[in-house]
């Protein structure tokens, strides 16, 4: 049996292209701030206030202004173009491209696989995770694992910026790692590593706790990626505008 | 309020169908379902229609309704604009038997290939003991009512004919994770969901979750949990070295 003979790649009489094109977008713009601000190289630490942009945390090489590598400089300066944040770079975009959430994204928006539900996909063969690269999503929990010492390294920073006082930075600095922490604690890696994988969750009462809290954040991740991810952009830029003497920052203390 | 809406319904069966329209009486609080009813009453009297129980639990009367996977007896007419040409079509993944109505059997031969629950040997039933928040994740997809909205729009076997084989899709992947998460059942199912059921195929882009009547966090709670686990079986070195040690 066939089946029902209907040509069109869907009936869908709503504007089912608008989320996928949005997402589209909205990465492809932050991925190319992101790129400009990798290779820039500058404008990352703010000596007076000690303001370190969290996308060049830690900075590691020698070629790093010595008062921003706070866990010292472990390797040299870098070749050619590469800036510090190439050390780092590949953990964090690892974190984000092997999320369960991202992944519905740019399946969906850049690789039209679907474009959207109930829309049929351009592609005349589909293979889904089973095979490489696809595979390699399943490394999500050691991005998670980077990711998360990352980010007790964005603690630090932003703790230490209080060193100088106050000022409007530190409360971005904090706000930063606030919307980091919690994306970072609603991935479902996360939550299947602090009770998802029990059997018996009356055997385990912490960790059912710990399980039911990432379980509600969980239900918020997508919401969370993008706060996350377009709130670490606008610390950044802050930062390189404080750093670069465009703006000054605003204190509130000292 | 009563006017006269206008429908462009699907008829047809294997040899071959189209489109045909229909201008129908509508009235205030009536689902589509009501309106299929009135045409097959009142100008398409052969028209084939799947329905049982009109209250969106039985599961039977599945289609697409302006091209999303829908059940017809739980869209009411009231989303529509009264201008709006209404298009209801069979669903597109199974095989058509005549207008709407489609061949479903591939979701019971998928079902068949699920071991079903094994309790303890040295229980018996009548015996079983579970305490409630051991048992509530299972009991979430137990709300299934195996509409087959879900198989129907994953893009896995709906574009993708060929993997109907490799992948049972994502009702019987969730069945296959409630039977996992029971807190009574001593199968395997991890190996199972990866190796017999194609739970590699999915790349969660969460459309059984978006169209399941019954709210099922389908992806959420079932795939991705389950992808977690093969995850660990078989991506981990790390979990497999702590299971060595300590034997969990």
């Amino acid at each position: 049996m066939a089946r029902a003979e209907i040509a069109a790649r869907t009936l869908r009489t709503d504007r089912w292209w608008l989320p996928p094109l949005t997402t589209f977008v909205g990465l492809l713009l932050i991925s190319i701030y992101a790129a400009f601000r990798t290779f820039q190289g500058d404008y990352y630490w703010v000596d007076q206030y000690h303001y370190l942009t969290p996308m060049y945390s830690p900075c590691l090489t020698e070629e790093c202004v010595p008062a921003a590598s706070h866990f010292g400089q472990w390797f040299p300066a870098l070749p050619g173009f590469l800036t510090p944040p190439v050390i780092i770079i590949p953990f964090l975009l690892g974190f984000r491209i092997t999320c369960y959430y991202y992944r519905k994204a740019y399946y969906r928006a850049a690789w039209a696989s679907p474009p959207a539900c109930a829309v049929a996909e351009p592609h005349s063969k589909y293979t889904g995770e089973t095979r490489f690269p696809l595979i390699a999503q399943n490394l999500h929990r050691y991005f998670f694992y980077a990711a998360s010492l990352l980010l007790l390294i964005n603690i630090y920073d932003a703790i230490l910026a209080f060193g100088t006082g106050v000022g409007l930075g530190n409360i971005i600095l904090l706000a930063n790692v606030a919307l980091l922490g919690a994306y970072t604690l609603s991935c479902h890696s996360c939550r299947h590593i602090a009770g998802g994988r029990l059997k018996h969750f009356s055997k385990h009462p912490v960790r059912y706790w710990m399980w039911t809290q990432i379980s509600k954040l969980n239900n918020r991740h997508m919401q969370l990626a993008w706060a996350s991810l377009i709130f670490v952009c606008l610390t950044d830029l802050y930062v390189a505008l404080v750093a670069s003497g465009t703006i000054s920052d605003l204190r509130f203390i000292n | 309020m009563s006017y006269q809406g206008k429908f462009r319904v699907w008829r047809g069966d294997d040899s071959g169908g189209a489109l045909e329209d229909f201008t129908v009486e509508v009235n205030e609080g009536e689902v589509v379902l009501d309106i299929i009813h009135r045409l097959q009453a009142t100008q398409a009297p052969d028209l084939a229609v799947r329905w049982n129980c009109k209250a969106g639990k039985c599961g039977s009367c599945s289609a697409e309704i302006n091209g999303r996977p829908r059940l017809l007896c739980m869209t009411r007419m009231s989303v529509f604009e009264e201008s709006e040409t209404i298009t209801v079509t069979p669903m597109r993944t199974f095989p058509i038997i005549r207008d709407l109505v489609t061949d479903v059997s591939f979701n019971y031969t998928k079902a068949r290939e699920v071991p079903s629950f094994a309790p303890p040997k040295d229980l018996a039933p009548g015996e079983y003991r579970m305490q409630q928040v051991d048992v509530e994740r299972s009991q979430e997809f137990r709300k299934c009512i195996e509409c087959f909205l879900c198989q129907n729009t994953c893009h896995v076997v709906r574009d993708h004919e060929e993997n109907k084989e490799a992948f049972s899709g994502p009702r019987f992947l969730m069945r296959v994770a409630e039977l996992e998460m029971h807190p009574l059942d001593t199968a395997d199912r991890v190996d199972q969901a990866q190796d017999d059921h194609g739970l590699g195929y999915c790349n969660i882009t969460k459309c059984c979750s978006e169209v399941c009547p019954e709210h099922i966090h389908i992806t959420d709670n079932a795939l991705i949990p389950m992808k977690e686990r093969v995850a660990d079986r078989k991506y981990d070195p790390i979990v497999w070295l702590g299971n060595k040690l300590f034997r969990r």
